[in-house]
């Protein structure tokens, strides 16, 4: 079994290596130089304090969206909703940031409740829709991201602003924002929110292989049939696993309205976030550490992106062809694995 | 302003906005009745929308009052090219056609801006200066009442998307391409038996959804946003995946959906200057078409079923 091991650790590592030199040849037939651009994107992601500020900040949301995605995927759901969850989270934790005056100690741990319970809210309907219908989760993940996405644009218009763009600063009592941090990454936007994802890994990792809750949820995504006939309630744990999965989302959307942003404004678009949770996700093959490697590494590739058109007038959006590259390789596993097995063989 | 000047505004705005989605959702059918997820439309929209406005831009001067129609030809044969990719990913190598079809969005997206930015120094492209003419249709724009709502003043290709709805239905349900393809979406096992190349039937089925996919980007960028930026295409692709399941998987209940669609949008847009409905938040209709979609797949609005093989690759002998 060790030779599986070791594949299942491969593929992943040989789709980032394969997402790269794609990248790379992108660059090379446009003109450009892949050198200088990879290094711009290594110094703008690990660079000084500064940089390794904003890559910790923005792998704190994808770890949490990666969670949500694999969460889902872990039970045989596919949550492609996390951008939907991830909004009505990150308006619920504004508003609780706006609305009450207590102290910290109640303060912040409601505000994050309070988006998990929105994230939860959101997964729930396509859970539900999917237990009692035999819906397809995909399709209507999709439309709820499009309904979430215009419902909080219209609560921060008429509720939380008189017809403004963005909503208030939420108060310090249910801020993630550091000053200690700050200071220590040279002023960069690096917030708490970090140690919080840390702990939803931690969490993950526990329910689903540690709790007997967690090895249902597993058995059904597994074998609905098998696990119905040991016993256990398909439709429940269907809708459960999907609402766990929306309150990991919920909480990625914390991090931006207490940490990053420390208010929510009207969007014209998706943040994107929950779309690469799909990508952390694949890449950290749905495991709670994998996805902490992954969540940084596409964090690095954000953040280091943005010095790329300054050092090596590099457009940034290269880095979004290498992310698509990287998730086409793994999703085309069975290739990487082909390859790898011919390897094997030829070795022996 | 009474009914049917309201009606003015709403349906002609309805059957413009509508011309993109029944392109692209007519593609998804393609694809989907074969038995391949295409959540990849979005990109090829995206992917089609930059070919056209890129070609347009380039060839305005040397083709004239030709090129938004040779920048539609264009885009549909990129379009195909590109969903290869998908078709080769969740085909021949067995990956998981959501997340195959998640690549190509991801893809399109930044390959075209990155392009736009290597080309134009910019994140947006300039606007167009050939678009499509206005026509009225001879002989039915001159039936009263109708005729000045449906057939008066429109874009030629919101009338080529009605048509080619009727054309998908007839090569799906009357000609023998069309029973195989839809053979291979149901029972891949059944067809291969009967001789069908269930492979080359699946990627065809990708390609021509490549190719619609690209004629509705091109359709909207030429018609609608007239240039090319992030923003061009934004769901566009996924509400043409909606049209295709609430017209239950059936080219002409797409069509009808998406013209449905094409209302709601419309609505959204003309609704201030319409009396009845300035008092309707606009929320409302822009969260319509996926509400009804939900609603509609819930089993709400008569049952849906996906094709049944809808999702899962062929593996030759695999029971």
């Amino acid at each position: 079994m060790s030779s599986n091991r070791v594949t299942n650790f491969l593929v992943p590592v040989f789709a980032v290596l394969l997402g790269m030199i794609a990248g790379s040849i992108v660059m090379l037939v446009s003109g450009y130089d892949p050198i200088a651009g990879y290094s711009a994107l290594v110094y703008g992601a690990f660079g000084d304090s500064y940089y390794i500020g904003e890559t910790i900040r923005q792998a704190t949301p994808y770890i949490l969206a990666g969670l949500a995605v694999a969460f889902a995927f872990r039970t045989g759901l596919f949550n492609i909703g996390v951008e939907g969850q991830l909004i009505v989270g990150w308006l619920a934790a504004v508003w609780v940031g706006v609305s009450f005056d207590l102290p910290k100690i109640i303060h912040l741990p409601l505000a994050i409740l309070a988006a998990a319970a929105a994230g939860a809210l959101w997964a729930f309907i396509p859970g539900f829709l999917k237990a009692r219908f035999k819906v397809h989760e995909v399709i209507i993940t999709i439309m709820m991201n499009y309904i979430a996405l215009h419902v909080s644009n219209a609560v921060i218009r008429s509720v939380l602003s008189d017809k403004g763009f963005k909503s208030a600063k939420v108060h310090a009592s249910a801020s993630l924002q550091s000053e200690f941090l700050q200071s220590i990454t040279d002023y960069s936007t690096l917030h708490y929110g970090i140690i919080v994802a840390l702990i939803g890994a931690v969490v993950m990792w526990f329910l689903l292989e540690k709790t007997t809750k967690g090895y249902e949820l597993r058995a059904v995504g597994f074998n609905q049939h098998a696990s119905q006939y040991a016993g256990m309630n398909v439709p429940r744990n269907i809708i459960l696993a999907m609402v766990i999965s929306g309150a990991f989302a919920g909480v990625a959307g914390a991090m931006e309205g207490l940490g990053t942003f420390g208010n929510i404004s009207v969007k014209a678009g998706f943040t994107g976030v929950g779309f690469d949770g799909i990508a952390v996700a694949l890449l950290g093959s749905n495991n709670a550490f994998g996805i902490i490697l992954s969540a940084f590494l596409f964090g690095a590739l954000k953040v280091g992106a943005l010095e790329m058109p300054s050092s090596a007038d590099v457009p940034t959006e290269l880095v979004d062809i290498v992310i698509a590259l990287i998730i086409f390789f793994v999703a085309s596993s069975y290739l990487i694995r082909l390859l790898l097995s011919r390897f094997q063989k030829e070795g022996k | 302003m009474g009914v049917y000047e309201a009606l003015q505004i709403i349906v002609p705005s309805a059957i413009f906005f509508a011309a993109p989605l029944i392109f692209t959702a007519l593609g998804g059918v393609f694809s989907e009745r074969s038995g391949v997820v295409n959540i990849g439309l979005e990109g090829l929209m995206v992917i089609g929308a930059f070919t056209s406005v890129v070609f347009n831009l380039t060839f305005a001067d040397r083709f004239g009052e030709l090129t938004p129609w040779l920048a539609l030809l264009v885009a549909m044969v990129v379009g195909a090219v590109f969903s290869l990719l998908h078709a080769v990913a969740s085909i021949t190598f067995r990956a998981d056609q959501v997340v195959s079809g998640v690549a190509i969005n991801f893809l399109a997206v930044g390959l075209s801006l990155f392009l736009v930015k290597k080309m134009y120094g910019k994140g947006q492209t300039d606007q167009i200066q050939v678009g499509f003419d206005k026509i009225d249709i001879p002989v039915l724009s001159h039936i009263p009442v109708i005729g000045p709502l449906f057939f008066a003043n429109g874009y030629i290709p919101s009338y080529i998307a009605i048509a080619l709805a009727f054309v998908v239905w007839y090569i799906l349900f009357k000609t023998p391409f069309g029973l195989r393809l839809r053979a291979v979406g149901e029972h891949p096992m059944a067809a291969d038996t009967m001789g069908i190349n269930v492979t080359k039937m699946r990627y065809i089925a990708v390609m021509i959804s490549g190719a619609l996919g690209g004629i509705g980007g091109a359709v909207y960028a030429t018609i609608i946003s007239r240039d090319f930026s992030h923003a061009t295409i934004s769901g566009h692709g996924f509400m043409a995946l909606a049209a295709m399941i609430f017209g239950k998987w059936h080219p002409l209940g797409a069509m009808g959906a998406a013209l449905f669609f094409g209302v709601a949008q419309s609505l959204s847009i003309v609704g201030q200057a319409i009396p009845f409905l300035k008092n309707v938040p606009t929320v409302y209709l822009l969260i319509a078409p996926y509400v009804l979609t939900i609603l509609a797949l819930a089993g709400f609005i008569g049952r849906a079923d996906a094709p049944k093989a809808l999702g899962t690759p062929y593996v030759k002998g695999k029971r």
